[in-house]
């Protein structure tokens, strides 16, 4: 018998605003225009909304950021269902769970998730939201100032070690990450939304900077003022609204957890494989059946890592599976097609999302790919958090 | 454009729970956690051991031998007091627990990971670091 939650939901809004170095706007404020783009999109009305889940971005961390004052700016009155979550980069899609779950079980009807973030200010790095050495103290507390006194910081650290980690362990290249970040750049040439439009090539990859080895600069994933807001149904609700409705088949969540000592492999195995696991078995369906991938891409080593724990191919062979260029436009398996954050926007986990609806609507004009099968995922912490959700334009 | 004022480095301050660890730091021993009811050693501070949630722990020397868990070579200057490159490296405790810290006395590209290191120590006026040096 199947699953009680396949398609049970599905989502029935989109609202996305120009994205990137965009200023003189806060993160309410973005959040509001997506949000009121998402309603215009999904044909409701203001109070047919029922539900609000947000997650803040970065600047829920280093101010400015989205709090549930949002629900009074946004005028929702008599909501059923409403909660900040903040499980990192995971958290769109397990906004998309909890809201599936609720309006499975009769708790809400019609729920907006949102994601906000502005953490650019005129002049102001792109790095320099995510690094966080400006707020290290000059004289760190205790043992935990062990970070800070080997210049460990930000995302960036994490993520270059356990890109390291796994070509030590299975000798993945330099070129098996440029072959991604080319193909997704070659996605964003067809993404008017994308911030990063110009085709690179493999000598532009090499050629572009170090930020911390064995990362370049073309290796990480933007930082992008704007905001997506997406709107869950049941599937039956959307199946009558003004869009197609994209029904999410499976959900799963993986949370490994690392206890910083021996015998854990947090740098190379990922939650993705705990949450393969309940998604494809709620979906009915297997790596095989995947027809397109919208995968977290903070770095170029998360797609490859991602895809290993997914089952696509065996763990540590995720650079030869990459190396012919099946994720990039006409390869066998199309991923990240809308330049993802490495070329298009960086709105955590809604990156990912806000393109599969794109894709499983057939609205992705020149870059649409094949969309019976959908799998869409979000990853946070340096590959510590996990959701996934298998969505298709198909109800069966 | 004024120049900046001179930065130092992000130095460590001992607080009461960590104390022993930069005592023993002083000294020359590594000295870390280790759970008193299974055993387990375990970085940095924390009351509680995550193997067994016991509270009762006490501070031991550790071997001060480890291996190159993983490194990354920093290119990108984020803090004013850290001339790049520079390493930043995760070593392995013989004992099982992972110390991030950066390697001497080798040169960025000759840093593997799984090299076998053992602690060396960066002395500063009121606190001493634990950085490791190829074994």
């Amino acid at each position: 018998m199947a699953h009680a939650l396949r398609n049970a939901g599905a989502i029935s809004g989109l609202g996305i605003t120009p994205m990137g170095r965009i200023y003189g706007k806060s993160a309410t404020e973005f959040a509001a225009d997506a949000v009121r783009a998402a309603i215009a999109d999904s044909g409701l009305k203001h109070d047919d909304i029922d539900g609000l889940l947000i997650n803040a971005g970065i600047t829920g961390n280093i101010g400015g950021g989205i709090t549930l004052g949002l629900q009074n700016y946004l005028g929702l009155k008599n909501l059923r269902l409403l909660n900040h979550m903040n499980a990192a980069g995971s958290t769109a899609a397990q906004m998309v769970q909890y809201a599936t779950m609720a309006i499975a079980n009769g708790m809400a009807r019609h729920v907006v998730c949102v994601f906000s973030d502005a953490p650019l200010t005129e002049g102001s790095k792109t790095g320099a939201a995510y690094g966080g050495a400006g707020r290290i103290a000059p004289r760190p507390r205790g043992m935990a100032g062990l970070y800070a006194a080997a210049g460990y910081f930000g995302a960036n650290t994490g993520y270059a070690l356990a890109a390291q980690r796994h070509m030590a362990m299975y000798g993945t290249t330099q070129d098996h990450f440029g072959i991604i970040a080319v193909g997704q750049r070659q996605w964003a040439t067809m993404n008017p939304m994308a911030q990063m439009r110009e085709p690179i090539t493999m000598e532009d990859y090499h050629a572009s900077r170090w930020v911390i080895e064995p990362l370049h600069l073309l290796d990480c994933c933007l930082v992008s003022n704007g905001a997506v807001a997406v709107i869950v149904s049941s599937a039956d609700e959307a199946k009558s609204m003004a869009q197609p409705p994209v029904y999410i088949r499976g959900m799963g969540q993986g949370h490994p957890g690392d206890t910083g000592r021996a015998g854990n492999d947090a740098e190379t195995e990922t939650g993705a494989k705990i949450a393969a696991r309940t998604a494809f078995g709620m979906a009915g369906v297997g790596p095989e059946d995947v027809t397109q991938c919208q995968l977290y891409d903070c770095y170029t080593y998360t797609v490859l890592v991602t895809l290993e724990d997914y089952g696509f191919c065996k763990k540590g062979e995720g650079g030869p599976f990459v190396e012919d260029g099946k994720l990039g436009p006409g390869g066998s398996l199309p991923t990240n097609t809308g330049g993802g954050e490495l070329s298009a926007y960086y709105m955590w986990g809604m990156t990912p999302l806000s393109e599969a609806v794109i894709q499983g609507r057939g609205q992705g004009g020149d870059r649409q790919a094949k969309n019976d099968v959908i799998l869409c995922t979000g990853n946070g912490g340096t590959l510590a958090y996990h959701g996934a959700l298998i969505l298709s334009p198909h109800a069966n | 454009m004024t120049q900046p004022a001179q930065v130092t480095k992000p130095l460590p301050e001992a607080d009461d729970a960590s104390k022993p660890f930069w005592d023993g730091a002083m000294e020359g021993r590594l000295v870390i956690l280790r759970c008193a009811d299974c055993k387990a050693w375990r970085m940095p501070w924390r009351h509680h051991c995550d193997q067994c949630l016991s509270d009762r722990s006490t501070w031991e020397q550790a071997s001060g031998r480890g291996v190159v868990r993983t490194f990354g070579i920093m290119h990108q200057k984020y803090h004013p007091a850290f001339e790049v490159p520079y390493n930043v490296t995760i070593v392995e405790l013989a004992e099982g627990p992972r110390i991030t810290t950066n390697l001497v006395g080798v040169s960025n590209a000759d840093i593997r990971v799984g090299m076998p290191v053992v602690v060396d120590w960066e002395r500063h006026s009121d606190i001493t670091l634990p950085k490791f040096r190829p074994a």
